[in-house]
């Protein structure tokens, strides 16, 4: 087994637990090994690496909101691999690029690389944020971007702490859609 | 956007995860698509009216265990692959071994008949009616299944999602006509029965990449 497995399994299973430190540092490794991942996919067929940030950072919100699929009995990295395969081949498809002109199976390690350089994608925050209904807007705005306590937030929208949970969660996974839908508002 | 920024919006109060919730969810999706083919069945289609006979009762039984048989493994295997890279780990050859007894004794039952039976225990009375009923009957679990795949899970071979969607919906279907259906031969639950089945599983594989992307 890889130590890369090893290390990014115990922060995976630290931050299903809600350890905040052990996420944050999952999320930046995985966006680094995403990054030079889909770098040199896209490279090949000549597209940008702003391109290549934007599914990045669309794998990186998926793993974020869909990490309750990792099933903590099985390896990690297959699971990473399989969520940044999938976007990478729903992103030729929409782009309508053949795929064979990208080798997906070559590097079936999304770990061999890291790649640090980062750019700015294409997609806008506030655009994404101004999209979402109302309720939604307003619990992620406070509780994600803010940084105000869930209990804090609810007493300003006068909502109860698990409505002001839910509107989060589903705030997130309807910017994961919008993004994975490649609508950049 | 920088990815910086998106991180620090990921990580702000994050909540711990629930890794049992999608289990759950599917579970209950699996069982409610179950009782809506069951109440569908015997709101169209009715009990069979001779159940009181042991051989009337006998066949139902066994009708009965090839469908749950085929949900039993395919529910397994549909666990699995709703979860990325679920697919991997799966051969999903075993769906085929309810099939594959059931064939075996199909031929064993044509093989002790004469030859002048075959006809009616293949082809039975009410082919029809079964190859109508079962994927008509079907399409309610499909829809809840598929419903509560596309909410909850991240399937990352959607072909094989649908296509196990598309048995265990199947299967359910055939549980709620076999408590219908007199037609009591085993070549014909075998070729009528299975037939169906793999024909809702060809639709759920065929349907899946479209149905089930996130």
């Amino acid at each position: 087994m890889s130590s890369h497995e090893v290390e990014l399994r115990a922060l995976m299973m630290a931050s299903l637990d809600g350890e905040a430190k052990a996420h944050r540092v999952l999320l930046e490794r995985l966006s680094r090994h995403l990054r030079a991942y889909y770098k040199n996919k896209l490279e090949r067929i000549g597209r940008s690496a702003e391109e290549a940030e934007e599914l990045m950072q669309d794998a990186l919100m998926a793993i974020h909101t869909r990490r309750d699929s990792y099933d903590p009995e099985q390896l990690f990295t297959p699971w990473v691999h399989a969520i940044a395969r999938y976007k990478l081949i729903d992103h030729l498809r929409k782009t309508k690029s053949s795929m064979t002109d990208v080798p997906l199976e070559e590097a079936s390690e999304v770990m061999a690389q890291d790649d640090h350089t980062a750019t700015e994608s294409a997609l806008d925050l506030n655009r994404m944020l101004a999209a979402l209904p109302d309720k939604m807007r307003r619990a992620i705005q406070y509780v994600k971007l803010d940084g105000l306590s869930v209990s804090e937030a609810a007493n300003k929208c006068g909502m109860s702490e698990s409505a002001i949970k839910v509107s989060v969660h589903r705030g997130l996974n309807a910017m994961a859609a919008a993004i994975s839908r490649g609508q950049k508002a | 956007m920088k990815t910086e920024q998106l991180i620090d919006m990921l990580n702000m109060n994050v909540e711990p995860v629930d890794g049992r919730r999608l289990a759950r969810k599917l579970r209950i999706a699996l069982a409610a698509g179950a009782l809506v083919a069951l109440f569908a069945a015997l709101l169209v289609l009715g009990v069979r009216p001779d159940l009181k006979s042991a051989d009337a009762l006998g066949f139902l039984l066994l009708k009965l265990a090839f469908a749950v048989s085929v949900v039993g493994v395919a529910s397994l295997y549909l666990m699995k692959v709703v979860r990325p890279g679920g697919e991997q780990k799966t051969h999903s050859l075993l769906v085929l071994a309810p099939f594959g007894i059931i064939a075996v004794l199909a031929g064993l039952s044509l093989g002790n008949a004469p030859s002048s039976h075959w006809r009616t225990m293949v082809v039975g009375d009410m082919w029809l009616e079964c190859l109508l009923s079962i994927p008509i009957i079907a399409t309610l679990p499909f829809a809840v299944i598929v419903w509560s795949v596309r909410r909850f899970a991240t399937p990352t071979d959607l072909t094989r999602t649908g296509a196990f969607v598309g048995l265990v919906a199947g299967g359910v279907s055939a549980m709620g006509y076999a408590l219908h259906c007199m037609d009591d031969s085993l070549p014909f639950v075998a070729l009528w029965y299975g037939g169906t089945i793999a024909l809702c599983t060809l639709a759920g594989a065929l349907l899946g990449p479209r149905l089930l992307r996130w």
